[in-house]
């Protein structure tokens, strides 16, 4: 029962903050809207599952900013520079991605170091192969890429959306209807005792950080599908945009309890205030005061309900 | 892993790194520093590139350090870098300061020192400079007259009336107060309605968040005018997104490479070249000239170009 009251409130949290913005600015309420909100989510939705897998165990990875950079330049360099077709590209980034992430879960999980510490070592590592990567030059692809971040014909969504809500799904799928995810959650409750009862507690925590590496690889291509271009700084505070989405959809900064789904929604409500706030006018530092607000408010809601 | 096998890690690291030593150290040649704000943008590392190029040019006249701070905002390495460069016994600092008035204490401290300080890129705050008691050359652009050339362009090709926005940088950057202050003028000389200023923080990403929000809320909107080109290719990519691909026009500040195709396929209509490969040489020739005369430092300005192709 519980978890459907949860899901409701978000949802009901979302309808009133598009009601909101819609009484403030008719335009709101507009088809544009809608496709420039579907248009901009999927990177984070993406982003966002595989943030909620590695939190769920309790642990967190603070260089997916970074990581969203360096595997976009890649790809830039990769399309531009040695002018390789998308469907390469798009291998290339999620094998960047992915090996960068299975390296901060083992480094982590076999050093029995904080995911918290070596996350942040690699933020920098990857924001500096970046840099290296591309000389610091933002690398123009075009028309090669854009085909998945425009939208279909006579449609506002577009096949990256598509995607990474497949992704959302099978990832729900995957945390709570598995055997992988199950230990995943136990781990996260409590270490010990999962070790205890002889479940694997290493091996499922390397996979997580290794799948959100892989899935912020494909965010990279979605996001550079979207801008035609790469760029070096791409990602600067991605990862605390991811973070706050996956908080605000319930998933517990302690581990043991998340949902995959109500992370997505809290993409969404991220999405729609950033949409809203630009929309209404506000100016740089309104935006980040209410963005601030509203995630402690929705934290605050979710705890207080839990008491 | 041992932690030593790590430390040897880095220093390994640290080895390949090129070291930022001097070049043909000899005594009766002057010591230049060059710092910079981030040598990870664009813009500043081909600045820093054409600096070293034309010290390997001029080897016999000077040498040259070039430094650069990690974070654009990080005010304490910069003024750590300063400090540095006066210990190491630099005849002059040309500097691109990553706040216009923070670094004033630290600069008349090394000019106390007998250093020559030399202003590029961000102009320091006069009226700062003046409570200082301290007279620091400027060498650079004039961006707002850069800025209300490029606006000029986008005038020609709109009519009276027609509603535009601007997208600025970071709100505190000088710079940016510029180009949006000479956009506005060359708008508000055309008889354009501006409808509003938000800053895309010098960022492309963010830039098309705005530009997006701003097309969906404004279905008459006839042009945006970005602060720089990579904030004006994430505005291209959100008028393309909202299929009005043509019906608006973009104008940026820069000349990137990554801006050449939109240029020619006129995506984006106009952008301005302030020559960045020579923005520090300019500094350094001027703070080598004065060195070599012994003339009072005086304020100098750099060309500007409009760019449509």
């Amino acid at each position: 029962m519980r978890r459907w009251t949860d899901f409701i409130i978000l949802i009901a949290v979302l309808a009133a903050m598009v009601a909101l913005f819609g009484s403030l600015r008719d335009s709101f309420l507009s088809a544009a809207t809608l496709g420039s909100v579907t248009n901009r989510i999927p990177a984070l939705a993406l982003v966002a599952t595989g943030m909620t897998l590695v939190m769920v165990t309790g642990g967190i990875d603070l260089s997916v900013g970074s990581v969203l950079g360096f595997c976009g330049a890649a790809v830039g360099v990769m399309m531009a520079d040695w002018h390789w077709g998308l469907m390469l590209a798009l291998l290339g980034s999620i094998l960047v991605g992915g090996a960068i992430g299975s390296t901060t879960g083992a480094v982590s999980v076999k050093l029995r170091l904080p995911s918290f510490i070596v996350s942040l070592g690699m933020l920098e590592i990857a924001r500096g192969l970046a840099f290296l990567t591309t000389n610091s030059q933002t690398k123009y692809i075009g028309a090669g890429i854009e085909s998945l971040g425009a939208p279909f014909a006579g449609l506002v969504i577009s096949p990256a959306f598509v995607i990474s809500v497949l992704f959302v799904i099978a990832g729900q799928v995957l945390l709570s209807h598995t055997a992988f995810g199950r230990h995943l959650i136990a781990i996260g409750a409590n270490r010990e005792a999962a070790l205890i009862s002889g479940l694997p507690v290493d091996r499922p925590r390397i996979l997580a950080h290794a799948t959100l590496g892989v899935l912020t690889g494909l965010a990279a291509v979605f996001n550079c599908s979207r801008l035609g271009s790469a760029d070096p700084n791409a990602g600067v505070g991605f990862e605390l945009s991811a973070i706050a989405a996956v908080v605000v959809g319930g998933t517990s900064l302690m581990g043991g309890r998340g949902s995959i789904v109500k992370s997505f929604i809290g993409v969404l409500i991220i999405a729609t205030l950033e949409a809203g706030l630009v929309q209404i006018g506000a100016s740089e530092p309104m935006k980040r005061v209410v963005t601030g607000l509203v995630i402690i408010a929705a934290v605050l809601a979710d705890t207080w309900r839990r008491k | 892993m041992k932690p030593a096998f790590l430390f040897l890690l880095a220093t390994l690291a640290l080895a390949a790194c090129k070291p930022a030593t001097l070049s043909n150290a000899s005594p009766d040649k002057p010591k230049v520093a060059l710092v910079m704000k981030s040598l990870a943008n664009e813009f500043f590392q081909t600045m820093a590139e054409g600096a070293k190029k034309h010290q390997a040019a001029h080897a016999a006249d000077y040498e040259l350090i070039v430094n650069g701070i990690k974070n654009e905002t990080d005010l304490a390495e910069q003024v750590g870098l300063v400090e540095q460069m006066v210990s190491q016994g630099v005849q002059a600092i040309v500097i691109a300061p990553a706040d216009s008035k923070a670094l004033i204490p630290a600069l008349k401290r090394a000019q106390t020192g007998g250093v020559l300080v030399v202003n590029i890129d961000n102009k320091l705050d006069a009226d700062t400079l003046k409570q200082a008691g301290l007279a620091i050359p400027f060498v650079g652009p004039d961006n707002r007259a850069g800025a209300k050339a490029v606006g000029e362009v986008l005038a020609k090709k709109l009519k009276a009336g027609d509603e535009v926005a601007i997208i600025e940088g970071v709100m505190t950057a000088f710079n940016s107060q510029q180009r949006r202050a000479g956009f506005a003028d060359a708008m508000q000389a055309a008889g354009m309605k501006i409808l509003g200023t938000q800053s895309g923080q010098w960022e492309m990403e963010k830039a098309n968040a705005i530009a997006t929000g701003m097309l969906a809320a404004n279905p008459n909107l006839k042009a945006l005018l970005c602060a720089n080109d990579n904030m004006a290719l994430g505005a291209a990519a959100a008028v393309q997104a909202a299929g009005k691909s043509g019906k608006v026009d973009i104008v940026g500040f820069d000349n990137i490479t990554a801006l050449k195709p939109l240029l020619a396929d006129g995506r984006v209509l106009a952008t301005a070249d302030q020559h960045g490969d020579q923005l520090a040489v300019f500094g350094i020739e001027a703070a080598l000239k004065i060195l070599k005369d012994k003339s009072t430092p005086a304020d100098q300005q750099t060309p500007v170009d409009v760019i449509t192709k």
